[in-house]
């Protein structure tokens, strides 16, 4: 077995011959490294990309500080390797080692992958194997670690479930905790690893896909899922915490650039505005803020922990926050003396107003983002984000006049329902907007266009949409880079092979496991990075599958159609999704739910919850009657499409009539 | 108030290039709470100088920076503050108040000394020392650039093996902008791989002329 001191001695002749050797060292400010062999749970934190960008990961952040607070509990970190290094660890015999103390992962207690998309798949199965660990669950033995994921993407976890003993799906922050008694409670009393797994499965938002059996129709489409056990969840409703916990201020400093070197403070989760291609804005709900208050002190206990010369103030949809005015004011008195940034991503058109630009002048930003994402009436109805282009070319007008002479806009392409008149105005919109900008800042004006591609989610509207097809893609593209010319203007835009496979992968089964595990056999990783995607790879592990692509990609979905993720529950009733879709197809806009609420299903299913959590924080309305007696599972909550009687519907009623 | 500090960049942070050092010790100044000065203008900068890039992958006890200071500090609690606020890999050796009017610090350093441990064992160090030493110039490519090493070795003799008994060199070469040698191009000029070594500066050097 490969001690850190051999690591340590082997890397040392390696690290001077890869490029950017600063990934692999750990020691940074704020890390925590505890005495090995006084701990009783090793847990190893594991972002299946390089250290750049893993290290600016929100959500690996929060669960390091949460599971380091523990005593009896130390975590770590690991990030893939770039190709170079990989190579060089293999050649020497390296297993992946943690940053800390360099202890190999395979002996580490509990695992854990961060998995936000769907094109890290292949790294999770090459760090599994770097680190020694069997790739597929169930050859894994009571020495092997337990290997756990969550993110955006496990909620639908299927084309992964082999290789995963566990998915988390929904926040993490409490869970993790139970996960970690759970597993320590198994190996106190030595019970074999199926144990641990039945053990798991009890815990509300843990999925251990071992205990499900799938089953399809002759004609591939999935038909249901049945239990192997009786204790098992089925549906498996998400995890969410009813108020967010204080913030992590305590953040790692790297020695090395990231992606992001800033604060990280989240503002608010989840979304209240209903895109119907957006799956985070559907899985996020209901919608939690903190306080200005509890933002501020957090960003002060932060600098000093850090020093960090930026704050981002995060969420989906930033100027939606209550009170944002509010929020960039008194961070901007608080710190801009003392030399803080703010960078407030993630603007909506329509709550960009002139008040919140005025407070965010002075934090040196650039230029703005927007995201119209579509350019035309009828696109916009279609996806539920009803922006005039009067409203952005007035926004874009405010934002040239306070002196800022860059804007970039997001757009989508690639709904079926839309055809070259509705890419041209994407066009149109852009150059509209530059001519603003040079009437305000003159020739120094830009826009940049970044055209993305739309992939249609599960648990969305639009999860029985097709996409557009390779050649679709590729025209609209080609219309787009022949028209989108000029002095000021630039367009960004997908390969549309990579779209084509996040496509495939985000509504996939649990057939497809195979193809991940062949495409990984044949050399695939680091898909989200253009230089190493390599789509004709993946096509050949399809074929050796037997399967199609086009399958899950292009194939119109009946509305009866069962989904082979459906036993996740997001809590958003199917009947929501539909008449949602059914609504699209109408041309039917939704309002913002904090105007209006759609009954999509959140508030009946953790009714008990926002009883618990009176307030504001929540953007659902409350739930103020104390008659109805929920039953709790040993004093615990459990969310109630668990429990064995639904009470959700008369909870609902009870709400409605305003006791 | 201009203070002038000094040092040590150690272990693990042998892989963090120069523009990322600067950033730490900006953190750290920040970490410190000190009214550091800043440029004026649209890209606010903090007045903070580094007297010579140090190669990634080296150790060092000998790097100086200048900082500007808003109001003056005493040095005692400017110490206290920013050694309490240094990362593992930064440690802060001394400081002390220099004249605002010196010029920039950069153009102040003479030469870098260096110490050079060799992991593998040569058997004919001496010999490759005395033929280097010997050479009227040390034609050498780097980055696609020809240039001549010779005159930028100003010193270089063997010390004592460490305390592992690993072969040590010890090196003075120019760092004057435009004209610095570095310690892992004499290496290889002497045929060692410079990946089987460890390269550690041990002073610099500065001019006297403060004019």
């Amino acid at each position: 077995m490969t001690t850190p001191a051999e690591i340590r001695e082997k890397i040392e002749r390696i690290l001077p011959t890869v490029q950017k050797p600063g990934r692999y060292t750990g020691g940074e400010l704020n890390q925590v490294v505890k005495d090995w062999d006084q701990i009783e749970t090793k847990v190893a934190l594991v972002f299946p990309d390089i250290y750049d960008l893993g290290m600016s990961n929100l959500g690996l952040a929060i669960l390091y500080d949460l599971l380091n607070q523990r005593e009896d509990v130390l975590a770590e970190r690991a990030f893939s390797p770039w190709t170079d290094m990989e190579a060089a660890m293999r050649a020497a015999g390296i297993p992946l080692y943690s940053l800390e103390t360099k202890y190999p992962l395979h002996q580490f207690d509990i695992i854990g992958f961060s998995l936000p998309y769907e094109t890290l798949y292949t790294n999770v199965l090459n760090a599994l194997d770097l680190a020694g660990i069997p790739i597929y669950a169930t050859e894994r033995e009571e020495t092997d670690p337990l290997v756990i994921a969550g993110g955006h993407a496990t909620f639908n976890p299927e084309p992964m479930y082999p290789f995963i003993d566990a998915f988390v799906i929904g926040e993490g922050e409490e869970v993790i905790q139970e996960i970690v008694d759970t597993y320590q409670a198994w190996k106190a009393r030595q019970g074999s690893r199926t144990e641990l797994l039945h053990e798991l499965a009890k815990l509300w938002g843990v999925y251990v896909p071992l205990l499900y059996e799938a089953h399809y129709h002759a004609d591939g489409t999935f038909s249901h899922l049945t239990k192997l056990v009786e204790h098992a969840h089925l549906p498996i409703v998400k995890r969410i915490v009813p108020r967010l916990p204080p913030p992590p201020t305590k953040f790692i400093v790297p020695y090395i650039d990231t992606v992001h070197s800033r604060i990280p403070i989240e503002i608010m989760r989840g979304c209240t505005r209903g895109c119907r291609f957006c799956h985070a804005g559907m899985i996020n709900r209901p919608v939690r803020e903190r306080t200005v208050e509890e933002v501020c002190q957090a960003i002060e206990e932060a600098l000093a922990h850090t020093g960090f010369e930026e704050v981002g103030l995060l969420s989906l949809s930033s100027s939606d926050y209550t009170h944002v005015v509010e929020l960039v004011k008194a961070v901007s008195e608080r710190f801009a003396g003392r030399g803080l940034s703010i960078s407030l991503p993630s603007l909506r058109i329509e709550s960009l107003s002139v008040d919140l630009m005025d407070a965010l002048e002075g934090s040196r930003r650039s230029g703005f983002t927007l995201a119209p994402e579509a350019a035309t009436e009828k696109m916009r109805e279609i996806i539920n984000k009803p922006v005039s282009s009067q409203q952005l070319l007035d926004t874009a007008r405010e934002i040239y006049k306070r002196g800022y002479q860059h804007i970039k806009l997001y757009f989508m392409i690639g709904h079926p329902s839309e055809t070259m008149e509705d890419v041209d105005a994407i066009v149109q919109l852009c150059k509209a907007v530059l001519r603003e900008g040079r009437q305000i800042v003159g020739r120094r004006a830009t826009v940049t266009a970044g055209v993305s591609t739309f992939v249609p989610k599960p648990h969305t509207p639009f999860q029985w949409v097709p996409c557009d097809t390779l050649d679709q893609i590729y025209a609209k593209q080609a219309y787009l880079k022949k028209h989108m010319r000029g002095k000021g203007l630039k367009l960004n835009w997908n390969n549309p092979e990579e779209t084509m496979l996040e496509a495939a992968l985000s509504r996939g089964d649990r057939r497809l496991a195979e193809v991940v595990y062949r495409a990984w056999e044949m050399g695939a990783k680091f898909d989200a990075w253009y230089e190493h995607f390599d789509y004709g790879l993946w096509l050949a592990a399809f074929e050796q599958a037997g399967l199609d692509p086009a399958f899950y990609t292009h194939r119109p979905r009946p509305l009866d159609e069962v989904f082979p993720w459906e036993h996740l529950s997001t809590s958003l009733k199917k009947k929501f999704l539909t008449e949602d879709y059914l609504w699209s197809l109408a041309g039917r806009t939704r309002i913002d739910c904090r105007n209006q609420c759609f009954a999509c299903g959140i508030l009946p299913v953790f009714s008990q919850l926002r009883r618990q959590t009176p307030g504001e924080h929540w953007q659902c309305p409350e739930v103020k009657s104390r008659r109805v007696n929920v039953t709790t599972n040993g004093g615990k909550f459990m969310p109630v499409a668990v429990k064995e009687k639904r009470v959700d519907v008369k909870l609902e009623a009870v709400r409605v009539s305003g006791d | 108030m201009r203070v002038r500090m000094r040092f040590a960049k150690t272990e693990t942070m042998r892989y963090t290039g120069h523009l990322d050092v600067y950033r730490t010790l900006h953190r750290t100044l920040i970490r410190a709470g000190l009214p550091i000065a800043h440029s004026q203008g649209y890209a606010r900068r903090p007045k903070l100088n580094l007297a010579a890039p140090l190669p990634l992958g080296f150790t060092s006890d000998w790097e100086v920076a200048d900082l500007w200071l808003e109001q003056p500090v005493p040095l005692e609690q400017l110490t206290t503050a920013i050694q309490a606020a240094s990362p593992p890999g930064l440690r802060l050796l001394d400081l002390e108040e220099v004249p605002l009017h010196w010029p920039k610090l950069t153009r102040q350093v003479l030469s870098s000394e260096y110490i050079c441990t060799l992991l593998e064992r040569v058997p004919d160090l001496e010999q490759r020392i005395d033929t280097l030493l010997a050479a009227d110039s040390l034609p050498r490519e780097r980055r696609g650039k020809r240039y001549d090493l010779r005159p930028l070795v100003l010193a270089l003799q063997r010390m004592g093996d460490d305390e592992q008994g690993r072969q040590r060199l010890r090196m003075t070469l120019q760092s004057q902008e435009g004209k610095t040698g570095r310690p892992d191009e004499v290496v290889a000029a002497m045929g060692i791989d410079p990946v089987g070594v460890r390269f550690h500066r041990s002073q610099l050097n500065f001019s006297d002329d403060k004019e």
